[in-house]
């Protein structure tokens, strides 16, 4: 019993020693640790928004119109916009649209560009591989956002057919990124050890070469984040995203631009909330790139 | 070189072929009736009927895509539901103004990204470095709407340094139309001052086209240059007293050049899509605002096109910097069977 809780511990205490080293290559550069304070700032303020927000229901179709175009005040900190709602509450509920968003595209563009990838790079030199990457490069053959624009133009725009056209657009990067470190991986030793050994291949491609592809794949996963809700700010902001009233960060610009430069606080502070977000999102990618970048050496 | 060229061209050809059923397919798939869509809900269902056969939606998919890609190849990209025209002309009218806006943003980030990498790498870790380094992460996270809202706000309409949107000031006649290029028309005409508008008129959008590829363009270089001075034949040209321009500019730019070349050719893809944005914010009449303007207004056919012409611009450019770049770098050429 004791010997059984002595291993656990020493596993733990492994684990702590990884972790504290991983922490420390992360926090050399402070603008990394600047970025993660922000990140968890907003996805604390976005989780809790209709509870710190000064006027919730503001988020909803609410009009005040005695309270229209209000300059920044301490009442309202970024002024209200042109139908009286408080431009600060809004910002916060658009976070959370922004953040549901780019994890909704992450979970659906993750699995199949990994699981492709994986495919793709354990069979080269077959036709599994050219059929996978010819089908791949089709989809890269026009810019993302353009493709996810046509997408989400063609079906009826809102909040979830955005997400989908930008994962339509977004998959191919990861099976590109799966695929190249899984050709390199499949010819090392514990791979073909194992194919001695007669493991199955899901056995292989899951458990054995997709676990030495993690710390890459959680980089591109966090700086994605970024492009992905830069991507959802754009689409939102043609009109192509989630529609009014819901306080989306990209609407609100629109909306508020063609207000400028009179009622100026209702388009540039949403405009800044997106570039804070995306800013922390790109400044923790890199973090987590020096901490898996020297592991690798 | 030759097969080289042939082997890539093959490959861009069944990309291109691709994306086109892929396209056509989620046109064809979406919920919805084009026809009653272009004829709106006044018609009759006689006349639904009547275009259906016409569009041949009454047939199986690959019938219909099969017309479709027939008519493609004799340059007849369909009729725009929304402008009544055929996309092919609306394209040729609205292409030109998109090319001049990106080549002009173009130009721009390769001047200012060159000088800034060059003295943020010869300045290395100097106060100008830790801007550089700032402005290039705020650059690379800014939407460009959000760069073309903000320059707007903060030159045109709070310093009145620069006109507004569009490609002229409102009541100038554009001079007659030969390339589509205003500077280039306006020139033809003899007109100088509508040269010097629509050249003002460019620089914001273009600016704000620009500053993400800066912030890259620069880092390639300043890289490059911090490589290339570390090596012993920069501090024998130093010793030998040849003078700091006729170094920086005959020996330690030259290798940065092949990168800023390929970066360049990735960037066009985006440039082209960011220029979706800029031309929305700013009301520049090109090809961007015209394919957003199909997209809002479901205009099945100019969204098919739009794509397809992105498309076969994007491998045309790929294959031109591929090209240039076997050009400038010997190896490549070798490798690839000179």
């Amino acid at each position: 019993m004791t010997n059984r809780y002595k291993a656990i511990t020493a596993g733990w205490k492994a684990r702590l020693k990884a972790l504290s080293r991983a922490w420390y290559r992360f926090s050399r550069n402070p603008l990394h640790v600047v970025g993660l304070v922000v990140l968890l700032l907003i996805s604390l303020a976005a989780g809790l928004a209709p509870y710190i927000t000064p006027y919730p229901e503001h988020a909803g179709p609410y009009t005040n119109f005695r309270e229209a175009g209000l300059p920044p005040s301490k009442a309202h900190w970024f002024g209200t916009d042109r139908v009286g709602r408080d431009v600060f509450t809004r910002v916060i509920f658009g976070y959370r649209f922004s953040l549901l968003l780019g994890i909704v595209v992450l979970a659906l563009s993750t699995p199949p560009g990994v699981i492709l990838g994986l495919i793709a790079g354990y069979y080269s030199g077959t036709w599994i591989e050219t059929v996978i990457m010819r089908v791949t490069d089709i989809f890269l053959a026009v810019p993302p956002l353009v493709l996810a624009l046509a997408v989400a133009a063609m079906l009826t725009p809102n909040l979830f057919n955005a997400m989908l056209a930008i994962s339509i657009s977004w998959w191919p990067w990861y099976s590109r990124l799966i695929y190249g470190m899984t050709l390199s991986l499949r010819e090392q030793y514990f791979v073909r050890e194992l194919e001695l050994t007669g493991a199955s291949k899901p056995h292989i491609l899951l458990r054995e070469i997709l676990p030495n592809c993690l710390g890459p794949l959680l980089t591109k996963l966090t700086l994605d984040m970024g492009f992905a809700i830069l991507m959802g700010a754009t689409l939102s902001f043609v009109g192509l995203g989630a529609q009014p009233p819901t306080p989306c960060l990209g609407t609100m610009v629109a909306e508020g631009a063609k207000r400028l430069p009179s009622e100026w606080w209702s388009t540039i502070f949403p405009a800044l909330a997106i570039v804070v977000v995306i800013l922390a999102f790109n400044l923790v990618g890199d973090g987590l790139r020096d901490v898996f970048a020297e592991e690798e050496v | 070189m030759g097969k080289y060229i042939a082997k890539r061209l093959l490959q861009s050809f069944f990309v291109l072929f691709g994306l086109s059923l892929l396209i056509f397919f989620i046109a064809r798939v979406v919920p919805g009736d084009p026809a009653r869509a272009a004829l709106g809900n006044l018609a009759t269902k006689e006349q639904v009927e009547r275009l259906r056969t016409e569009m041949h939606l009454d047939k199986p998919f690959f019938i219909q895509y099969y017309y479709w890609l027939i008519a493609v190849l004799h340059g007849d990209l369909g009729k725009s539901l929304y402008t009544q025209r055929p996309v092919t002309q609306d394209l040729l009218q609205f292409l030109p103004a998109t090319l001049e806006l990106m080549l002009f943003a173009t130009l721009i980030s390769l001047v200012v990204g060159q000088i800034m990498g060059l003295l943020s790498g010869y300045f290395r870790n100097s106060w100008f470095d830790g801007l550089f380094r700032v402005i290039s992460y705020v650059g690379v996270a800014t939407p460009p709407f959000v760069i073309a809202i903000l320059l707007l706000f903060v030159f045109s309409q709070l310093l009145h340094l620069a006109p507004g949107v569009g490609r002229l000031p409102l009541g100038m006649a554009e001079p007659p139309r030969v390339t589509g290029f205003l500077f280039i028309d306006s020139l033809l005409a003899g007109r100088l001052d509508v040269t010097l508008m629509a050249l003002k008129h460019m620089l914001l959008p273009a600016i704000s086209l620009a500053i993400a590829h800066i912030a890259q363009e620069g880092r390639i270089t300043r890289s490059s240059l911090i490589d290339v001075l570390q090596k012993d034949y920069i501090l024998a040209h130093q010793v030998c007293g040849i003078r700091p321009t006729k170094l920086i500019f005959k020996y330690l730019l030259r290798p940065s050049i092949i990168p800023t070349v390929t970066v360049m050719g990735m960037d066009f893809a985006f440039l082209l899509s960011n220029a979706f944005l800029v031309e929305v914010v700013f009301m520049w009449p090109g090809f961007s605002r015209y394919a957003v303007t199909a997209m809002l207004s479901k205009d099945l056919n100019a969204i098919v096109a739009v794509v397809l012409v992105i498309g076969i611009t994007v491998a045309l450019v790929n294959l031109l910097v591929d090209l240039t770049i076997a050009f400038l770098d010997p190896t490549v050429r070798i490798r690839r069977g000179g």
